[in-house]
């Protein structure tokens, strides 16, 4: 993984800043969606191997929740969104 | 345990199982609460167990540090008769074991699909040609959801990668398994000296089975801060590899959606002291279609019936495990 993360609010941070949550790819059901729905957002995963992203949180700097794009298995990053942009975006949709 | 106890004479190699003891140290009063209720849980189902106070662990391990401001060790809970082995012995032993028994093994050779008619598998597609048959059990820890997706199985995995370390070899100075109740860290000294340690995954997914620098020194610094002559000893060696995560932590020795296909996966970072009951559960499931007493919590489907095992009580996250 790099050691540096592009935070789009902070620049260039140590990755030690940031805590991790998990695959950003599920979307949140509406409550009164079926229980299948919920089950599969909460616990179902693609883990996909390759491009992939993720939540991180700033937790060690602007508190704002991102969307690291990268490869899971070079460590490559390719893009770091906040995680607002990226809902809006057709991105969200992958 | 047991089944550990007969592994060597059982397949004829020597797999180095030394058993040496474990002891889990805890560093508050509500972690010792919860320590003794595990062993009190263990004793209710005849393994031995023994609650160790501060004096005590003290005469075992003079080294550890006693006066951690933040985390002071209180005490520990103590299991005798577990131990160590070495890993790669362990494959071979059972690789020469199962060969003796008939098993056909069929080295670098990669499953790149499964075959399915009229819903069932009939084989699976290598990079050697298609092997045939009537059931299909996959293992296949770290790549799971990669062979998974070939029969369109929807899973519970997120594949992470951990990092372990040796040291140097250093005369004999730890003569048990420790683990740190405080973070992850664990430690025990091997046969030939070196010290084996590891701590934390890496928190974020990967297929890379190499870590990241940060993780090494967060886990130095949880093995300085339990044993500061640490500090003083040399990194040899430091590797990293691939396992899933399963949502609750705990691992599913299942059937599947498809009647003659099997499951074993979802160990996370604590597979390989359960390899022996965890192979023997798998052949009873595999052999009689029927769960083993022993897994049969161990369900695919528990997520989606509201019974997650979560021993940790950390929550749907695998990288709270
Ligand atoms: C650094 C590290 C330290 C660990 N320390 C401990 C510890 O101290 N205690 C503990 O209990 N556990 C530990 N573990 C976890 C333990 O190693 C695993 O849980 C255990 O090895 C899983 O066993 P398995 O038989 O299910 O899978 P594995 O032993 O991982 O075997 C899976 C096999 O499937 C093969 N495979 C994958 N894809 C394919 C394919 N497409 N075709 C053919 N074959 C395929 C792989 O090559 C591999 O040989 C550690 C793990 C790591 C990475
Ligand atoms: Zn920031």
């Amino acid at each position: 993984m790099a050691s540096l993360i592009t935070c789009p609010h902070c620049g260039v941070r140590p990755k030690e800043e940031f805590s991790i949550r998990g695959a950003a790819g599920p979307v949140r059901p509406s409550p009164s969606a079926r229980q299948e729905v919920w089950h599969a957002y909460a616990y179902v995963r693609d883990n996909p191997k390759g491009r992939y992203q993720e939540y991180w949180h700033h937790a060690g700097g602007c508190r704002r929740w991102l969307v690291v794009d990268r490869d899971n298995v070079t460590h490559a990053v390719f893009a770091v969104i906040d995680a607002t942009e990226w809902h809006k975006t057709a991105g969200s949709r992958i | 345990m047991k089944l550990w106890e007969g592994l060597e004479q059982d397949f004829n190699y020597n797999a180095m199982i030394s058993q040496r003891g474990i002891v889990n140290l805890f560093h508050s009063d509500g972690q010792r609460d919860e320590y003794a209720r595990r062993g009190n849980g263990m004793r209710i189902h005849g393994v031995d167990a023994e609650l160790l106070d501060r004096d005590e662990v003290r005469r075992m391990m003079p080294y550890l540090n006693f006066d951690h401001a933040r985390f002071p060790i209180l005490g520990g809970l103590y299991q005798k008769r577990a131990g160590t082995a070495r890993h790669d012995a362990v494959a071979w032993g059972y690789a020469r074991g199962a060969d003796m028994r008939g098993v056909d093994l069929i080295q670098h050779c990669e499953v790149t699909g499964i075959r399915r008619e009229n819903g069932v598998v009939t084989g699976v597609e290598t990079t050697k040609g298609f092997i045939g048959c009537n059931k299909l059990a996959l293992a296949a820890a770290g790549h799971t959801t990669t062979v998974g997706r070939m029969a369109d199985l929807q899973l519970p995995i997120e594949t992470h990668v951990l990092q372990a370390f040796v040291s140097e070899g250093l005369k004999p100075a730890i003569d048990h398994v420790i683990t740190y109740g405080a973070g992850h860290f664990y430690i025990s000294q091997s046969d030939k000296g070196g010290l084996v340690f590891g701590a934390d995954i890496d928190y974020y997914s990967s297929y890379a089975q190499r870590g990241n620098l940060a993780t090494v020194e967060h886990t130095i610094e949880e093995g300085v801060g339990l044993i500061p002559g640490l500090s003083r000893a040399k990194v040899l060696r430091a590797w990293g590899g691939v396992m899933d995560m399963s949502m609750d932590g705990s691992p599913i020795i299942d059937r599947t959606s498809i009647d003659n296909l099997y499951l074993n996966c979802g160990w996370c970072y604590g597979g390989f002291k359960a390899t022996p009951a965890s192979g023997f559960c798998f052949a009873h499931l595999i052999a009689k279609n029927e769960s083993h007493h022993v897994s049969r919590f161990m369900r695919l489907d528990r997520f989606e019936r509201g019974h997650m095992i979560d021993e940790g009580g950390k929550g749907p996250q695998p990288n709270l495990h």
